[in-house]
């Protein structure tokens, strides 16, 4: 059976790989705070294995953690020279390969869609060929690999170092937003331990008066996109307001139907996830892909789509729910 | 009421400016300890969330590949692709991915796409390339906006298609939720159909937004010609050499 932990190991084997070659790349002023933290975050991608399946003390983990954040977060790290071909090469290059490019580039998402619709049901000796619950996780990794065999092959080049080289540039471009999501998801969990969601869902029942069902609507509603702008994460904000206001009010009090509360407020908490710097992986990683000098650039471009949706989804619970 | 301190550490730490990674981890540490967990068990807590969240970081695993083909020219090759197609301004394209994503989102086929595996090597080239065959030479400005529009589009569509399917997390977060909770029956097909209205509010609302950048580079690009009193000349490259700099001082 294939695991998703392999796939884990491979990620981590990639990081330390970069780290190696970053710790000898002079171009970069600061190579060795550099190499510790991409060092540390490979180390950190295997250990959690052992980890996850509490079979080794988690605390050393967080303290790689907390190293990685001091390091990133106090500016330790940075990137060398990238090392590109010139524009001249590229176009070259293209006119050679043409269309054919786009095979690698479909190939993963193809793999990924068929591992996790076809290949789910698939068997060897009665058990599942790919780790169950992890289908896609799996796929996208051996669409990973698959592609870069195909890429290989289709550009004639015998030497797979040149793709970890072009590898390490667009990581080195990301650099420590590539963190973050996973440090929101900790704060996440942090928070439920220490009973913050208790203690907002308290505050909001103080703040509603009476049984004014708009009003209330628009307090879920606002709630949860507030909540997730301040956790960058919808679905850490939809337990604490739904308990707060959706279910007690909405729902037992005023009878609006369950479905429409809770799937409509759901995509208000959506709403929020598109205006914060909170939810990295959506808002700050893909400006660092695409090297935006205004890292909030994708965020100023879904602030109106955002307001509007909310607007819609505030007046969709308003009309249908009751 | 003391644990709420997390939460304005976030705000105030946003409100200054400083550097997510070391808001979060101060954030962290600080609700911790206030929530009466010793120093050890925040370590833990640390350690134990890195370890289940590691999935979210999965998509490194592309980087390498991407990368090779930027450097056998995907870029150029989806600029070549685009300048083919007559009358598609940047807007227009950015809709019809936007259409895409949703709808294969919403058949569950959250994997096609993303700003890793589609959204710089293909989409942005592609939009690029529109605007230049309109205006000829791309600003600086007109860039960040067409990348940030990009990317939009392509959360956009993730967030208000995958709604629509039924196994997509959200989804079973709220019926794992609510059935246990307060024991009730809801059902994933119920919610999925819910989420119709909004995503089709949402095609509606950004697909107007992408169609108006065509307009805003529009009057950018009458307006860099004026400044520099003559027909946009200055060259992308020159743009791209002041790039690599700026990124250093971030």
């Amino acid at each position: 059976m294939i695991q998703a932990e392999w796939l884990y190991w491979l990620v981590g084997a990639l990081f330390l790989a970069v780290a190696a070659q970053m710790a000898t790349d002079r171009s970069n002023p600061k190579r060795f705070g550099s190499a510790a933290f991409w060092g540390l975050l490979g180390l950190s991608f295997v250990y959690g294995t052992w980890v996850a399946r509490k079979t080794a003390p988690a605390a050393p983990l967080g303290a790689a953690v907390l190293i990685m954040i001091v390091l990133a977060g106090c500016g330790f790290t940075g990137r060398g020279a990238p090392r590109t071909p010139s524009p001249e090469q590229r176009t070259a290059s293209a006119a050679r390969l043409g269309n054919r490019l786009f095979i690698p580039a479909l190939t993963i998402p193809l793999v990924a869609v068929v591992c996790s619709t076809l290949a789910k049901h698939w068997r060897i000796g009665g058990r599942p060929l790919l780790q169950t619950g992890s289908e896609t996780i799996v796929g996208l990794g051996l669409g990973a690999l698959i592609a870069l065999a195909v890429a290989l092959l289709l550009m004639r080049e015998r030497n797979p170092n040149v793709a970890l080289h072009a590898g390490r540039g667009l990581l080195e471009s990301i650099g420590w937003a590539l963190l973050l999501p996973q440090l929101l998801s900790v704060l996440g969990s942090i928070f439920q331990v220490a009973g913050v969601g208790t203690q907002v869902g308290k505050l909001t029942t103080h703040i509603l008066p009476g049984d004014n069902k708009y009003l209330a609507v628009v307090l879920y509603c606002v709630g949860m996109a507030l909540f997730t702008v301040i956790m960058g994460n919808a679905f850490a904000a939809f337990p604490v307001m739904t308990a707060a206001i959706g279910w007690p009010i909405l729902v037992t009090q005023l009878h609006g139907d369950p479905a429409v509360v809770l799937a409509v407020g759901m995509l208000a908490g959506f709403c929020g996830t598109l205006v914060t710097p909170m939810a990295a992986n959506f808002n700050l990683v893909p400006a660092a892909l695409l090297e935006l000098k205004d890292q909030y650039g994708p965020i100023k471009a879904q602030i109106p789509t955002a307001g509007a949706l909310l607007v819609c989804n505030i007046a969709i619970i308003a009309f249908f729910a009751f | 009421m003391i644990v709420l301190f997390g939460i304005l550490v976030v705000v105030a730490g946003f409100a200054t400016r400083r550097n997510p990674l070391l808001i979060v981890g101060i954030a962290g540490v600080v609700t911790g300890l206030l929530g009466g967990l010793t120093p050890m068990k925040v370590l833990a807590a640390f350690g134990t969330g890195f370890a289940a969240s590691r999935s979210v970081t999965i998509f490194v695993i592309v980087v390498p590949i991407i990368g090779l083909l930027e450097h056998g020219g995907l870029q150029e090759q989806a600029r070549t692709l685009i300048g083919k197609l007559g009358a598609l301004s940047a807007g227009r394209l950015l809709v019809i991915y936007l259409i895409l994503r949703q709808l294969s989102a919403a058949l569950g086929l959250t994997g096609l796409g993303g700003p890793a595996q589609a959204v710089r090597p293909m989409v942005v080239p592609m939009a690029e390339a529109a605007v230049e065959r309109k205006h000829g030479t791309l600003s600086e400005r007109a860039r960040e906006r067409v990348r940030s529009y990009a990317a939009s589009a392509d959360t956009v569509g993730l967030f208000f298609g995958e709604d629509c399917f039924l196994a997509v997390g959200s989804v079973l977060l709220i019926t794992g939720f609510a059935n246990a909770t307060y024991h009730t029956h809801l059902e994933p097909t119920q919610l999925a159909l819910w989420a119709i209205p909004t995503a089709a509010c949402a095609t509606l609302i950004h697909g107007a937004q992408l169609l108006r950048l065509d307009r805003s580079l529009d009057s950018l690009a009458a307006q860099a010609s004026l400044e520099r009193g003559l027909p946009a000349a200055v060259g992308r490259r020159t743009a791209k050499a002041d790039h690599n700099p700026a990124q250093e001082a971030k």
